[in-house]
């Protein structure tokens, strides 16, 4: 028995190693994702577009006459395993750049492994913690909550609200959208009349908004969240005949959102968005266009599946690490780092980025558009 | 008054929804003492398969019936290639046994469909309908009226038919019960169709009012098991009150003390009410079946 | 062969032989990391087979208590200005008092009620740590500080990488916590629990004080789950309300059973298995949790006992 054991250990140990024998690639560049659990509806599109771009970039010759490989791994939103695949990407594939934390649990957990390792990290999460304070191997694609948070108060601002209801998911994406936006609120001279919460797979959000909707003074609801929850409270804002402004999230800017609220419930229903969703409405002078409208393309022939900002925000990551692999001229991870804070005017899906050692995002608050639902469709307004 | 009225349809809204899954596992654990994680599972494929099949072009009903009978066939496909041949095994690794199938089963959806959230009309409309300066829609009374209707014939089952006592006979004592000649491998399968199917009609009902997607099913599946213990595993009855009073305890929760708490809330009461009535509200006594 | 496995010497001897021996066939640092993880986990399984092993109850909301014993490690030291490993103390305790005030009246249920009742504490625990945001940072999480062992061992010229000294600490703790539960196997304690396992009934006619033994099991092994929730915290320095999650709790029971829960060799090999199985099956890709599903499944159906138990049966029943 006791060489039983030991076998079992060593021989789920050699499973391992031989899986985990080295491929020949040039670059070789990581992800961890949450494809699978709680966060999938963000990071399904994240891992499929990375996918189709290597594939892409791969077959128009590489980068620097260099094939990238792109190592996968699915965290299933768990920052533990989050972690632990981190380490594996760093000590065991070896890449040279890692992309991913699809939440920002998950990136927070992955920060420390790639700062020891000393390993450019590109976080497809929201929170400004990520980037704030500065850690020098560590970057990010996504606007922030805060900035999120600021494109719909000056929203708000302009049409003379002051006085809100809010409802949020308890979720991650939800509770720190919630967090980020009463930070900033007072900056706008709004105030929080109602501050309601809802689970992310709960099923009727009535309780709360005929909550909201009967305090006095109420101008406008915003509700931060993503996945089926904001659907839901849309139906539901519908069902109750609130009538005032419902202001939604970037979390649920897709297509898809309109399908699961209805076209009828979500009309009027304002959100900030990229550009990414509103590709064929862009001016042909926007300088983001042509990019949008690539990817969107790329995208919907190869998954059959409608573009969301999320798969957006991997795109972005790419873009920024084979721009700076390219500059770099070389594919050492410190080099890449310098090369990826030296990013310049580089056109991305969630706007312009122009990074810099105090500024490892690269975004303003330019780059946001307010979006309207209008008969089913997305209208800008500005 | 008009938010309490609110509340109430709200809550019996999210109460049916839990009780059809609860409901769902009552057959199942009357026949093998077997608490299936993989119920929650059921109503998801039911969910799905509906929007797939309709997608595919077929009419609601027709997607809805394929829907059903094809998860049917998939729980009995889980009895024959999982549980029994596990018979005898003690009841955690059964437990675990079903909580492998449902991670296969969401594994799998997520293959053979996508990892995206979907809907599909709702039967009658989205016009709310106001009750006394509250609204309701439709689709809710459809889930109502499922329930309902599921409680009563599971109730006119296991009271009134032949092969309902057999059911019960076979979880009380199966050498007894095959002795009397009751073909009990013929009662678990038929066990696991129905509750498969059960679970497989909640997802149709529910899915235009919660959305569905290849892994609602573990959320449902705990409420629906909460809800089913509270009322007391293995009773039609108590499937159903506990359900309701779950689903009206978290809009009350929400509606008057906090939104944040509402879950919690419900598990509260769960275990105050467990800590007095140790087999749940209807639940049979353990001399029973000894 | 069961007596045999049972027998402290071999386990520990086996156990602390593997956690030796394994690291001169590690290709690279992530294999330590992918080890401790199998401790942290082995740990908090050693605790479940206390509870479910020897005294036969089943709860489904351990990770409640490993929560406890990670925000403890998080909280502790920032608002009470506690070192780290003190913090773990502090959590360990608390976790005990806990799970002492509410064991009473959750064991005095019986199979799924009992599971139902302990999946509702843990998710009530789990639901504090994600709603209060203003103190746990809610489901985004918090920091935890350095627990700075690493630093000492190093000023005295044990130069240990982080990953290196995360499994040699947390390897050390599982064979303490191993030595604790097979010692306790052979105490008076250990042969109450495994009377009540037997028959409740019986060992109440023969004058032990089911309640109490019951209770003593709970405690025990939620001090076991906290400790791993600290190490897990303080390894990762980092922490989120899943530690504490549904899903955390069932994974705990499915690597006690899928081992083995009688045996505490048993488990730790279930924790092995469970901790390395993601790392293996990522070649599968998409079929990764197919696999999972597949897997717990055909173990369960085959070895209903468990991986080791059955094994061992199976030798066993050749020999004979």
């Amino acid at each position: 028995m006791k060489f039983s054991a030991t076998t079992a250990l060593a021989g789920s140990l050699a499973l391992v190693l031989g899986f985990a024998a080295p491929a020949f690639a040039d670059i070789k560049i990581g992800a961890t994702i949450s494809e699978t659990g709680p966060a999938s509806f963000l990071g399904d599109p994240e891992a499929k577009t990375l996918k189709m771009l290597v594939e892409e970039i791969n077959a128009a010759g590489g980068v620097n006459g260099e094939k990238l490989e792109l190592v996968v791994y699915d965290d299933g939103g768990d920052p533990n395993k989050a972690r632990t695949f981190a380490t594996r990407l760093v000590e065991d594939d070896e890449v040279v750049a890692v992309i991913g934390g699809t939440t920002t649990g998950t990136s927070m957990a992955i920060i420390p492994v790639l700062g020891d390792a000393e390993v450019p990290f590109i976080s497809l999460a929201g929170a400004v913690e990520i980037i704030d304070p500065v850690k020098p191997f560590v970057f990010k694609t996504p606007h922030t909550d805060r900035m999120a948070c600021a494109k719909i108060f000056e929203d708000m601002k302009k049409n003379g609200i002051t006085k809100i209801g809010l409802i949020s998911g308890s979720d991650g994406f939800g509770a720190s959208m919630h967090k980020q936006c009463l930070a900033i609120i007072g900056e706008y001279g709004i105030e929080v009349l109602a501050d309601e919460t809802y689970g992310p797979t709960d099923a009727d959000m009535t309780p709360q908004l005929t909550n909201i909707k009967g305090k006095d003074g109420i101008q406008a609801v915003l509700n931060p969240g993503f996945g089926q929850g904001p659907a839901i409270v849309t139906r539901n804002y519908a069902q109750l005949a609130v009538g005032l402004p419902l202001y939604q999230s970037h979390g649920v800017a897709s297509d898809g959102f309109i399908e699961l609220a209805g076209a009828q419930a979500a009309e009027g229903v304002k959100l900030p968005g990229t550009a990414l969703l509103v590709a064929g409405l862009l001016p042909e002078n926007d300088p983001q266009r042509a990019v949008v409208v690539a990817y969107k393309e790329a995208y919907e022939k190869a998954t059959g599946k409608p573009v969301s900002t999320f798969g957006g925000y991997a795109h972005d990551a790419l873009r920024i690490l084979v721009d700076a692999i390219k500059r770099a001229g070389s594919a050492e991870p410190s080099a890449i780092r310098d090369a990826i804070e030296g990013t310049s005017g580089l056109v991305g899906t969630t706007g312009t980025v122009t990074m810099s050692a105090t500024d490892h995002l690269g975004l303003d608050l330019s780059a946001f558009r307010m979006l309207k639902i209008e008969d089913g469709g997305w209208k800008i307004v500005e | 008054m008009p938010e309490l009225l609110q509340f109430l349809l709200s809550g019996i809204t999210v109460g049916a929804v839990y009780a059809l899954v609860a409901l769902g596992f009552t057959i199942i654990y009357n026949a093998s003492d077997v608490v299936n994680f993989a119920q929650g599972e059921f109503v998801m494929l039911g969910g799905m398969i509906t929007v797939f099949a309709s997608a595919a072009g077929l009419p609601l009903p027709l997607a809805a019936l394929i829907a059903i009978i094809a998860t049917a066939a998939i729980g009995v496909a889980l009895n024959k290639l999982a549980i029994e041949p596990a018979r005898g095994a003690p009841v955690v690794s059964l437990i675990i046994i079903t909580i492998g199938a449902s991670i296969f089963i969401r594994g799998a959806t997520q293959l053979v469909f996508d990892k995206q959230i979907h809907r599909f009309p709702a039967f009658s409309g989205d016009q709310p309908i106001l009750i006394g300066g509250a609204t309701i829609l439709p689709q809710s009374l459809w889930v109502i009226a499922g329930a309902l209707a599921v409680f009563f014939c599971l109730w006119l089952f296991f009271t009134r038919t032949l092969i309902g006592r057999a059911v019960l006979a076979t979880a009380n004592n199966r050498v007894a019960a095959q002795l009397v000649g009751i073909n009990t491998n013929y009662v678990m399968t038929l066990s696991f169709a129905m509750s498969a199917a059960i679970g497989a009609l909640a997802g149709v009902l529910v899915t235009p009012i919660t959305l569905t997607s290849y892994d609602v099913g573990l959320a449902l599946a705990l409420k629906g098991f909460a809800a089913a213990m509270l009322g007391g595993m293995g009773n039609p009855k108590g499937a159903l009150v506990g359900g309701l009073l779950l689903g009206v305890l978290e809009a009350m929760t929400a509606g008057y003390i906090s939104s944040q708490y509402k879950d919690a809330a419900a598990f509260v009461v769960i275990l105050a009410v467990l800590f007095a009535m140790p087999q749940g509200l209807f639940g049979r006594k353990p001399t029973d079946r000894v | 062969m069961i007596m045999r496995l049972s027998s402290k010497a071999t386990t520990l001897l086996i156990l602390a032989a593997v956690i030796a021996i394994a690291p001169f066939f590690f290709p690279s640092s992530y294999y330590f990391r992918v080890g401790s993880l199998i401790f942290v986990n082995g740990l908090a399984v050693t605790g479940l087979v206390i509870l479910i092993g020897y005294a036969g109850q089943i709860s489904l909301g351990h990770a409640g208590f490993a929560g406890i014993g990670a925000y403890a490690c998080a909280l502790a030291p920032i608002h009470l200005g506690l070192h780290p490993a003190l913090a773990a103390i502090l959590g360990a305790l608390l976790s005990a008092a806990i799970a002492f005030l509410v064991g009473r009246p959750i064991l005095r249920l019986k199979g799924y009620y009992l599971a139902v009742a302990s999946l509702g504490f843990g998710i009530l625990v789990s639901m504090v740590l994600s709603n209060e945001a203003q103190l746990t940072g809610g489901p985004d999480g918090m920091a935890v500080p350095e627990l700075g062992l690493r630093a000492v061992l190093k000023a005295v010229g044990i130069d240990l990488s982080n990953t290196e000294f995360w499994y040699a600490f947390s390897g050390l703790a599982l064979v303490l916590g191993a030595w604790l539960a097979l010692n306790l196997y052979h105490s008076p304690t250990g042969r109450a629990l495994r009377a009540l396992h037997g028959s409740e009934v019986a060992a109440r006619t023969v004058g032990v004080d089911v309640a109490h033994y019951k209770l003593v099991a709970f405690v025990i092994s939620a001090i076991y789950a906290s400790v791993s929730g600290s190490l897990l915290a303080l390894q990762n320095k980092f922490i989120t309300p899943d530690v504490a999650g549904f899903m955390h709790s069932i994974e705990m029971v499915t690597m006690a059973v899928l081992g083995g829960a009688g045996s505490v060799l048993g488990a730790i090999l279930g924790a092995a298995i469970l901790t390395t199985l993601p790392q293996v099956l990522t070649v599968f890709q998409e079929y990764e949790q197919l696999m999972l599903g597949l897997v717990m499944m055909l173990v369960m159906i085959f070895m209903r006992e468990g991986l080791l138990p059955s094994v061992a049966h199976r030798i066993r029943g050749r020999g004979e």
